[in-house]
């Protein structure tokens, strides 16, 4: 048992910190938030150089080798200055199952160019009767030829309206709701056939709704094997999952500083609001809430490496939950306590709190983790 | 970063749950499987068990009758001994005043006392709460005197949680009513039983229980070599002693076996044709629960495996006095809510109305209330974040 970062992890912490105070503090997300893509690709490339988007790839696909935790690292630091490059649907979702799935060729192809940084990638999951469930997914591949013919509606693609490619989920056989018979296929952003509706969400930040009217693609587009791709594909989402509690550390932890500092810093009644006891209390709840969600958010950092199906859903929900629930608690209340200038959009700290409330939203909010914490087998086991 | 438990602290998890079986007697056992409602003999019965093993002060030096283990293996043994059911030792002796006489004591008193803590020979009480001393402890009035080679005790103390089963009081007195009134209290140990002009009173608590005491002091006389520390160092004392007191007074260990009490309860009571524990709604707040309280373990083990390597408890301890009895409390409402009617029973409601596990729930949910009140109350815990951890100004 240890929770001591390493020298590496400690030196990559300092730098991506740097990176944020330096060169990526709010200001720049709020100049990205007016343009059309919403993230820069000048400094995708630099955080390739850097090496940050490659950190969780094995070194024979072209990354670092390292654990989960470094990239959670990353999104945490990243967090603080609401950076808006694309790492959760390029690096965690489209590279995780690329490098899970992928041939050599696939690799070479689609993956290392992201982990250099010159291109970007999105996953397709997600469809409008789907919420939460990967499985539920009424988007069909068909034979056509050696390759397959795609058509179908995807929500909420994250980056998917910038995505040099996107990995879609169809249906190969069986019935909408079945475990059996999905598949992903890697399609390229300009596809014909695809069309992508860029999305402006709450955060500021871009997803797309894609309408794929018979696409087509090769037979070396199909990623990994045909009808299994829900297992990797719910590792993935695992992983995300994590990935959000990481980066919502980040915009935890910012929220909380800067309450404690408004509350000794703003007056009223002629004496520093902190003063009161009422929002003592408060602020002493967000302190324990905001270490809570630190201890979980290392924990689902860990468990996303976990091979163990159960356990690692076990750890990860739990993560999930307290990100929402304690998470929640924080930004809520310190909206409140910042009164009228909370809510004003010149404020940084309402930008925290909806990105925070995307995360929260994405790869099972709290109710549907609750839901499926409580259906795994050991939660009615006597242990 | 690594949550992973070496193989020997595996074998040490297995060779502790192995012989806590082995040594448990058998009417213990029956009553750990029930309720776990232990009376005074029992829990005395238990303490001389671990004495004879030399298990009973894990936390105390190995020179003294420490065991030599490590945080982790302590913190092993003890989430084993409450997953175990067994009974809870007097804390008085064990956790507080022996560890301060180790820390503070003269040879003498060392020599004197610890010995029979160990053996548990002389059991020990908590005489610190007065009625007009609460969360504002240093404004207690309880008066020490000099005379000649003696103190001389006259005053209340209250809340003395089992002082009728006690042989010695640890006390804080006023020796001096002039300065600040931190500066003139002095730490005094009394023999509860021996000395002249002590009585105690025992009163009942909602759980049911005779769990604490009034004590009275009328001229009651006790030597000046009974000072731990220097005259009017008391508060250091009582300072040194709290952290003591605060390890493990979050309940994880305790709120895991609720937890699995409130299943097991679902799982035995039947609604129509199945069970309560095939209700989401049951479920959830079930597995709500249990999943913040993982946040939580986590955070004890971030300050275990902080102390492990000698720091000094961070902030988080702070953290696990007020969420861990929260949480505690929330478990036990649970296990009522899940009893349904059976939650209007009590300890000595006839078995054929009230199953055996589910005897002692009533008598707990409404003991533990005071979880939140006792060890600083959650609200002085929040103070003292607000105020020491966080830096918040003063009105
Ligand atoms: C089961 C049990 C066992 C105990 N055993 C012992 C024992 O063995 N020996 C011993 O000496 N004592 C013992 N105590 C006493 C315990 O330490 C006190 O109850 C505790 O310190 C609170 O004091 P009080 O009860 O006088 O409440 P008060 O201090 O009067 O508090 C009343 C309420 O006011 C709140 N409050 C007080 N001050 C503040 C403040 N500054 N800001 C905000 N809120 C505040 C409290 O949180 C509480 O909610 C025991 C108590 C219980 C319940």
């Amino acid at each position: 048992m240890n929770f001591d970062l390493t020298e590496e992890q400690q030196i990559l912490v300092d730098s991506v910190a740097k990176f944020v105070q330096n060169d990526s503090p709010v200001e720049r997300f709020r100049k990205l938030r007016d343009t059309e893509r919403g993230w820069d690709p000048t400094t995708w490339a630099r955080m390739g150089e850097f090496g940050w988007l490659g950190v969780v790839f094995p070194e024979e696909h072209g990354g670092f080798g390292g654990q989960f935790v470094d990239l959670a690292l990353i999104l945490e630091q990243l967090g603080r200055g609401l950076v808006a490059e694309p790492l959760i649907p390029s690096v965690v979702l489209a590279g995780g199952l690329l490098s899970e799935l992928g041939t050599a060729a696939q690799r070479e192809q689609f993956l290392t160019p992201m982990i250099e940084g010159r291109t970007s990638l999105a996953l397709a999951y997600a469809e409008r009767q789907s919420r939460y469930s990967a499985n539920d997914c009424q988007t069909r591949a068909e034979k056509r030829g050696t390759g397959w013919a795609l058509s179908g509606e995807k929500t909420w693609v994250l980056n998917g309206h910038a995505a040099d490619q996107i990995l879609v989920l169809a249906r190969t056989s069986g019935d909408s709701l079945d475990a059996e018979g999905l598949s992903l296929f890697v399609v390229d952003g300009d596809a014909a056939g695809l069309e992508r509706i860029r999305v402006p969400g709450m955060d500021g930040q871009r997803s797309a709704l894609l309408r794929l009217r018979g696409v087509e693609v090769g037979a070396d587009r199909l990623l990994g094997e045909e009808g299994r791709a829900l297992l990797p594909l719910e590792r993935t989402l695992d992983r995300a999952a994590a990935a959000a509690c990481a980066e919502g550390q980040g915009e935890i932890q910012e929220l909380f500083e800067r309450t404690v500092a408004y509350l000794k810093q703003r007056s009223q009644f002629g004496v520093p609001i902190g003063s009161f006891q009422a929002l003592q209390h408060r602020a002493a709840d967000m302190y324990a809430e905001t270490e809570l969600c630190r201890s979980t958010m290392i924990l689902a950092a860990i468990a996303a490496d976990y091979e163990d199906r159960e356990k690692r859903q076990a750890e990860i929900s739990a993560a999930k939950l307290q990100l929402s629930r304690g998470g929640w608690f924080v930004q809520g209340n310190a909206i409140q306590l910042f009164g009228g200038i909370g809510v004003t959009d010149e404020q940084d700290e309402g930008l925290f709190f909806k990105r925070l409330r995307v995360l929260q939203g994405l790869f099972g909010d709290a109710d549907w983790h609750v839901a499926r914490y409580q259906g795994l087998p050991g939660f009615g086991s006597d242990e | 970063m690594d949550l992973s438990v070496s193989p020997e602290q595996i074998a040490f998890r297995q060779e502790v749950r192995q012989w806590i079986q082995d040594a448990m007697p058998a009417d213990i056992k029956a009553k750990a499987a029930g309720g776990g409602h232990y009376d005074h003999e029992e829990q005395m019965e238990w303490h001389k068990i671990l004495y004879a093993k030399g298990w009973v002060a894990p936390q105390w030096p190995k020179e003294v009758g420490g065991t030599g283990w490590d945080i982790g293996k302590r913190h092993i043994f003890g989430e084993e001994l409450v997953r175990s059911n067994a009974p809870q030792l007097s804390p008085f002796g064990l956790m507080m005043v022996g560890p301060l006489l180790i820390q503070f004591g003269t040879p003498e008193q060392k020599e004197r006392f610890l010995p029979k803590i160990l053996s548990g020979e002389e059991v020990w009480c908590q005489g610190y709460s007065e009625p007009n001393a609460g969360s504002d402890l240093a404004s207690l009035q309880l008066r020490a005197e000099k005379d000649g080679d003696d103190y001389i005790l006259n005053g209340q103390k209250t809340w003395t949680t089992y002082a009728q089963h006690a042989d010695w009081i640890f006390l804080l007195a006023r020796t001096d009513a002039s300065g600040k009134k931190q500066d003139g209290i002095t730490f005094i140990l009394a023999d509860i039983k021996n000395t002249p002009g002590i009585t105690v009173k025992p009163f009942l608590t909602t759980g049911g229980t005779d769990a604490f005491s009034e004590t009275w002091f009328q001229n009651a006389r006790v030597p000046q070599s009974n000072r731990v520390g220097p005259e009017h160092g008391g508060w250091t004392m009582a300072k040194a002693l709290l952290a003591h007191e605060r390890t493990g007074i979050g309940g994880i260990a305790e709120s895991k076996r609720w937890l699995q009490l409130c299943k097991r309860i679902a799982r035995e009571t039947p609604v129509g044709k199945g069970s309560l524990f095939e209700d989401r709604g049951v479920r959830d707040r079930i597995a709500r629960l249990e999943m913040r309280l993982r946040s939580l373990e986590l955070l004890q083990l971030r300050t275990l495996a902080a102390a492990q390597v000698g720091r000094a408890p961070g902030p988080e301890s702070s953290i696990l006095k007020l969420v861990g009895t929260e949480i505690q409390q929330e478990t036990t409402e649970l296990c009522m809510d899940a009893m349904g009617h059976d939650a209007l029973g009590w300890l000595d409601s006839p078995p054929e109305a009230l199953p055996a596990i589910e005897q002692g729930v009533a008598s707990s949910f409404n003991y533990l209330r005071a979880a939140t009140i006792y060890g600083g109350s959650n609200e002085i815990q929040r103070n003292i974040i607000a105020k020491q951890i966080l830096r918040l100004p003063t009105a």
